[in-house]
């Protein structure tokens, strides 16, 4: 059988739930961004798999994808720069140490 | 009949989730995040294998080459060498794949009863140069404002990292005082 939407729309989903597995698991810091970006991944796909086999006569999921990226590659720099701050204060990145900076 | 187009699908699939699983299941960090890179690789390889060439150059660049390799830094910076992470309480795991598998067969359930009609126009030519049109210009359509948006985005999350990166230390603040 030719792979089609719905096989890309399953290889999406599965992304998104592992990603979601590893976010609700992992309690270091790193890994759950790891996690984050699986998630945003599975969503680049999704815009391109819908842009390829429903709407090939325009390329918006095209552009949509490349916004994502630039704005998970933005929240990436960011969070990382704030774990590595938070190790310098705690020794530590594990989630349950940075409780108190709702403080 | 398998034809090679199908053969590559199928292969990039499994590598794409099978490091997916491993990479937020390894309870080595650094292995974790070599296998969430070839994850990204996967998805890129996808890209191709759709014949979108600019969005798989990019998925390689940002992620691959700069995500990636960003989190390697981050993990060379905060953590011991060869230290294992402790394995996550059973109960979460249980819980947390239960409400993940169940998530998964739900929203699967219900993709695979939608019927998804596409449309029937010629496809475009997605090249490089119709992608650069269309992203610069200001006509219906065109993108130029999102583009503008994301790059104040980035200036901030620039101006963010440093000021977060600067915060000096108190008794650092009193010397720079005196």
């Amino acid at each position: 059988m030719e792979p089609g939407l719905y096989h890309i729309l399953f290889v999406s989903m599965a992304l998104f739930f592992i990603g979601i597995y590893g976010f609700l698991t992992r309690r270091n810091l790193i890994t759950m961004l790891m996690s984050v970006e699986l998630v945003l991944n599975s969503v680049c796909l999704n815009f391109i798999a819908f842009n390829k086999y429903l709407w090939h006569h325009q390329m918006d999921g095209l552009f949509f994808t490349v916004f994502i990226i630039a704005i998970a590659a933005a929240e990436a720099a960011v969070a990382i720069a704030i774990i590595i701050n938070l190790y310098k204060t705690h020794k530590s990145i594990n989630v349950e140490t940075a409780e108190e900076m709702k403080y | 009949m398998m034809t090679g187009y199908t053969i590559v699908f199928y292969l990039l699939a499994a590598m794409t989730l099978v490091t997916a699983l491993l990479a937020v299941t390894s309870r080595q960090i650094f292995r974790s995040a070599i296998y969430l890179m070839a994850t990204l690789l996967g998805i890129a390889g996808l890209y191709f294998w759709m014949r979108y060439e600019f969005v798989a150059a990019v998925q390689i660049v940002v992620y691959a080459g700069g995500i990636a390799v960003l989190i390697i830094f981050s993990i060379f910076l905060t953590q011991q060498a060869g230290e294992k992470l402790p394995p996550p309480a059973s109960r979460r795991t249980l819980f947390a794949a239960l409400a993940v598998l169940s998530g998964f067969i739900l929203a699967m359930l219900q993709v695979m009863r939608f019927p998804f009609s596409g449309t029937r126009e010629a496809p475009v030519d997605a090249g490089m140069s119709a992608i650069g049109k269309q992203m610069l210009s200001v006509e219906k359509g065109g993108y130029a404002l999102p583009f503008e948006v994301v790059s104040i985005l980035l200036l901030a999350a620039m101006i963010g990292c440093i000021v977060i990166a600067l915060r000096a230390k108190p008794q650092e603040l009193k010397t720079i005082k005196n």
